[in-house]
């Protein structure tokens, strides 16, 4: 049987970001898998060179639009671990909200494209739609709904006022019970068992191999999270509980990310609730030379930046490294030896971030393309309404 | 293990490699290697003491090349970053990516970004850059200059 | 212009692309499609392809490799067709005005008939602006 090439990208409507993956097919069989990158590769690193420590903290905001928070949470963390210091406790507190906010909408953005990519487009429209609830929470705290600017090397650049926190936690409040609703629905639909489980395997061996991160190597069994293993922020001071599973499929990644939105709206009211007075900032002034590390868990997994100063205030290197980076390599198991109707969501799977990192194509072996990115998503939605109708749903 | 029974592990067991080591703070420590001793180091580290490998960061220093290599033992909290420090004439060193997996992109981005050879790398083709970006041009070294004639860079007011 | 882009903007159908962009702005535009804001009910569609497309939205700031494809893609678009430049990536690369892979702006690449600034502009500047857009185009 020949080999076809299949690729997928790097613009199509509903991937909002250039990326290149060719997957190689037999008949239906994806033998082997290849990622381009660059498409978004816009030389932050070096761009951080030319500005001083306050600046970078708005450049790394914008490597990434879903997790823009998580840039500069690593970033200035890395800045303190050059001295080493640590910021005031009501800052820690702020920084805690912030981020877990954004683990909220984040995750409710990646249940929305799931939804859509497996013709749940009702699941679609209530996630977004649930987003924009969490999005008036970050409104509120941080004036706008992206882009926070909250952060600082030294602690926060603006406080959470007392007369504020009411409206935040009634409004946090009211997302859970639609919350509670879509995981009933996710869980107890055996369509979607039928669907996803058993999909994109990713072995435990092979997450730990890989490096692999957040929810992709929880789901594999691998309990990996920065806020547990090396607690930063409010995360030591608190209950909350790391989400596993061990089966390492589509499903369980889809489970863990659930669950924790839960666990992230339980930390979020803690924060929010015992928020301790104090100052919000350090005042550091001038960066002493050294080199300082700084990693904090993303919604996708650890984000880590490296900051090197040589006491000029200039930053002399700045080494970013998103989370994605380190899971987009384990496409080459997950996506090889499943069918071309589970690509969409296998990729899909490890939410994936590619603006982060740094977009599918199939061919025959005359080199013509047979598919396209949306032709893989509506073969991902046939497959959806052969397992309902095998299931005897109309 | 402590993290004191690690650092006394790598010192007995790498002693004639290790170049410095800084022990940083609770849960820093930075360690200067030999170049040659990558791959026993990286692979003992990652394997033996069951680290995960963070990534790789490259720098263009004044007078050398620098990889620091970080890892983190997560059940102790502790980093373990392996410096190697190259000449900058030539800067190669021994490939990581056939024995640890999670090596193999960043090796192809400090190889592109920065102009080090990795020997043996399975893969080293471009990862970030574009097939039009010329060869020999390395964006992240320090003697970097604009190459580019129709590049725009004023605001045009 | 013409009689044809009048009858085509009573329904718009936009296609949205990215050069290279933080993704925010791409977040904002597939907000408008959601039920809070719904641009659906003026009859602005997300076209499946590009050569269904009245209108281009477009984000990022213009990264050497998405330039490219960018070029291809304006090529295969039927005129008229209309570039909405969303962002200020997309005005003038914004932050990433200095990058080593940001050369040129939007502009100097395809032409931009409105830009909508904002970093990511919210969704309501965004639909302010294709509607300034139908406006102007309605005008002559």
């Amino acid at each position: 049987m020949g080999r076809t090439v299949i690729p997928i990208g790097p613009f199509h409507p509903l991937q909002e970001e250039p990326e290149f993956f060719t997957l190689t097919v037999e008949g239906e069989t994806v033998v082997d898998i290849d990622v381009r990158i660059g498409y978004n590769h816009r030389g932050i690193e070096k761009l951080s060179e030319s500005k001083n420590f306050d600046n970078s903290t708005f450049v790394v905001e914008r490597i990434c639009g879903i997790c823009s928070t998580s840039h500069p949470f690593a970033y200035v963390r890395a800045v303190e671990d050059i001295f080493p210091v640590e910021a005031p406790p009501r800052a820690k507190y702020i920084r805690t909200i912030i981020a877990e906010g954004e683990r909220i909408h984040s995750h409710l953005l990646w249940l929305g494209l799931a939804g859509h990519f497996l013709g749940y487009n009702t699941v679609y429209m209530w996630a977004w739609k649930l987003r924009e609830e969490i999005l008036d929470v970050m409104e509120i705290l941080s004036g706008n709904r992206n882009n926070y600017a909250m952060f600082r090397p030294g602690g926060v650049r603006r406080d959470i006022k007392a007369g504020d926190i009411p409206a935040v936690l009634a409004k946090i409040d009211s997302i859970v019970p639609t919350l509670e609703m879509i995981k009933k629905a996710v869980l107890d639909d055996p369509v979607l068992h039928a669907r996803l489980e058993g999909i994109g395997i990713l072995s435990r061996q092979q997450a730990i191999d890989y490096s692999a991160l957040g929810p992709t190597s929880r789901a594999s069994g691998v309990a990996r999270d920065v806020r547990k293993d090396s607690p930063y922020g409010a995360y030591g001071e608190l209950e909350w509980d790391m989400i596993v599973t061990s089966n390492g499929d589509v499903f369980d990644k889809a489970v863990i990310r659930i669950l924790e939105t839960f666990q992230s709206i339980r930390i979020m009211k803690y924060c929010l609730e015992h928020l301790p007075e104090g100052e919000i900032d350090l005042n550091l002034g001038e960066i002493p030379p050294g080199e300082g590390i700084g990693h904090i868990e993303a919604p996708r997994g650890e984000t880590f930046h490296y900051v090197k100063s040589d006491g000029t205030n200039r930053v002399i290197r700045h080494k970013v490294r998103a989370p994605t980076f380190m899971n987009l390599p384990t496409y080459k198991s997950t996506v090889v030896g499943y069918t071309i109707s589970d690509a969409t969501i296998i990729l899909a799977a490890i939410d994936p971030c590619y603006c982060c990192t740094e977009r599918i194509a199939v061919r025959d072996t005359h080199d013509r393309k047979i598919f396209d990115g949306n032709d893989l998503i509506r073969l991902s939605r046939e497959k959806t309404e052969r397992i309902r109708r095998k299931l005897g749903y109309r | 293990m402590t993290r004191e029974e690690v650092i006394a592990d790598l010192q007995s067991r790498f002693g004639d490699d290790i170049v410095e080591l800084v022990d940083k703070s609770h849960n820093r420590v930075y360690m200067e290697i030999n170049p040659r001793a990558i791959t026993w180091v990286g692979t003992y580290i990652f394997r033996d003491l069951h680290a995960r490998f963070n990534i790789a960061s490259a720098t263009d220093m004044p007078h050398h090349m620098e990889i620091l290599y970080h890892f983190t033992i997560e059940d102790i909290d502790l980093m373990v970053n392996v410096r190697v420090k190259l000449p900058k004439d030539a800067p190669k060193i021994h490939s990581l990516a056939s024995a640890i997996w999670a090596l193999d992109w960043i090796e192809r981005e400090m190889h592109e970004l920065l102009g080090i050879e990795f020997i043996g790398h399975p893969d080293p083709r471009r990862l970030l850059l574009p097939d039009s970006w010329p060869e020999g041009v390395y964006p992240l070294r320090q003697d970097y200059r604009e190459w580019d004639k129709t590049a725009v860079r004023d605001r045009g007011v | 212009m013409s009689m044809t882009l009048k009858a085509l903007l009573k329904s718009p159908w936009v296609f949205h692309l990215s050069t290279g962009s933080c993704n925010n702005c791409d977040i904002e535009v597939l907000d408008c499609l959601t039920p809070r804001f719904d641009v659906e009910r003026f009859g602005i569609l997300l076209a499946g392809s590009i050569r269904h497309s009245d209108v281009l939205l477009v984000t990022g700031s213009c990264n050497r490799m998405s330039v490219e494809r960018l070029k291809k893609l304006y090529d295969q678009v039927p005129k008229p067709c209309l570039v909405v430049g969303i962002g200020t990536c997309a005005g003038s690369r914004g932050v990433f005005i200095d990058s080593y892979n940001c050369p040129v702006p939007l502009d100097h690449i395809i032409p931009v008939d409105v830009y909508i600034p904002g970093c990511p502009p919210k969704p309501e500047a965004i639909i302010a602006g294709v509607v300034k857009l139908i406006q102007k185009v309605g005008n002559g």
